[in-house]
């Protein structure tokens, strides 16, 4: 499967109630990124947690978010940024800058 | 090299619950013969086999040999591969590299993801609770505890490790170390600096 996201573009983390083996923290849901790197297709872990381990395979990402955006009272430098690894099922287009 | 500890490296207390789950899992899995205790025991030598040392020497190496090092940056888990290092596990490497500009600093948020391979097993404030929140809410007070002063133009880049990557942090070379053997420049590679907590030792 081709990536449905490329480097640079801007994407939404979804906010989902999500129990069992999930690798997307809280801390991130509902938050604006931009993909930093296209990795490759692995294991959906949150069915592999479940003993489905094969056929589940979803495209990872590499996500940057500012530091000042994840936390409003963030005592940082303004260039500070987070990265993670979200799979492309927690990910939606976005339209605006993440700020 | 000092003892001093930083404060949030601080744990203690007796084991709690998921350390008594393992332990009677792995107790269960030998009695039912679902696993060998010298299964167990292979694996805890290949986890001991593996320490810091490793990770010292790509780095080193890449101090001395540009394209090493791009490579290294490149495809960190081809380069670990053909170096003929046991990446006993298929594990996916990301190197980063420290630069004037850019400070990384690696964390696994949700429990203890760490380049195994090429560190050995993780310290114990990588796993515990104070890091793994505090590192990506205020790495740079994190960072100061480690003794580590970050500029404020010095963008500060934490990864956390949240999915199947696992990081290695390439440290700066420390000045006066021109025209150093490899071995000598590997031995200014802490595990800290490949963390990211901490810069290499200064000659």
């Amino acid at each position: 499967m081709s990536a449905r996201f490329g480097v640079g573009e801007r994407v939404r983390i979804a906010v989902r109630d999500a129990p069992g083996h999930v690798r997307t923290p809280v801390y991130v849901r509902g938050h604006v990124g931009v993909i930093e790197r296209v990795l490759p297709e692995f294991l959906n872990p949150e069915q592999e947690a479940y003993g489905v381990n094969s056929g589940t395979d979803v495209r990872l990402y590499r996500v940057r978010m500012p530091q000042a955006a994840l936390w409003p009272d963030y005592g940082g430098a303004p260039d500070d940024v987070l990265e993670l690894e979200v799979y492309e099922h927690w990910l939606e287009p976005a339209d605006e800058d993440p700020r | 090299m000092s003892d001093a500890h930083a404060a949030v490296e601080t744990a203690g207390g007796p084991p709690d619950y998921f350390a008594v789950l393992v332990e009677s899992l792995r107790e269960l899995l030998v009695a039912k013969g679902l696993i060998g205790a010298d299964e167990v025991r292979a694996m805890i030598e290949t986890l001991d086999a593996h320490g810091p040392t490793i990770g010292a020497g790509l780095v080193a190496r890449a101090w001395i040999d540009p394209d090493f090092k791009a490579r290294l940056l490149d495809d960190a888990t081809a380069v670990v591969e053909q170096s003929g290092i046991d990446n006993y596990d298929d594990t996916r490497f990301i190197v980063l590299e420290q630069t004037p500009r850019e400070h990384n600093l690696v964390v696994c948020t949700l429990c203890s993801c760490y380049p195994r391979p090429l560190l050995g097993l993780p310290p114990d404030w990588y796993k515990n609770r104070p890091y793994r929140s505090r590192a990506v809410r205020e790495p740079r007070a994190v960072l100061a505890e480690f003794g580590t002063q970050v500029p404020d133009d010095v963008r500060i880049r934490v990864h956390d490790s949240t999915a199947n990557m696992r990081y290695l942090v390439m440290p700066m070379r420390p000045a006066g170390t021109e025209g150093w053997p490899e071995h000598r420049l590997a031995e200014l590679v802490t595990r800290d600096s490949m963390i990211g907590v901490s810069t290499a030792r200064t000659p």
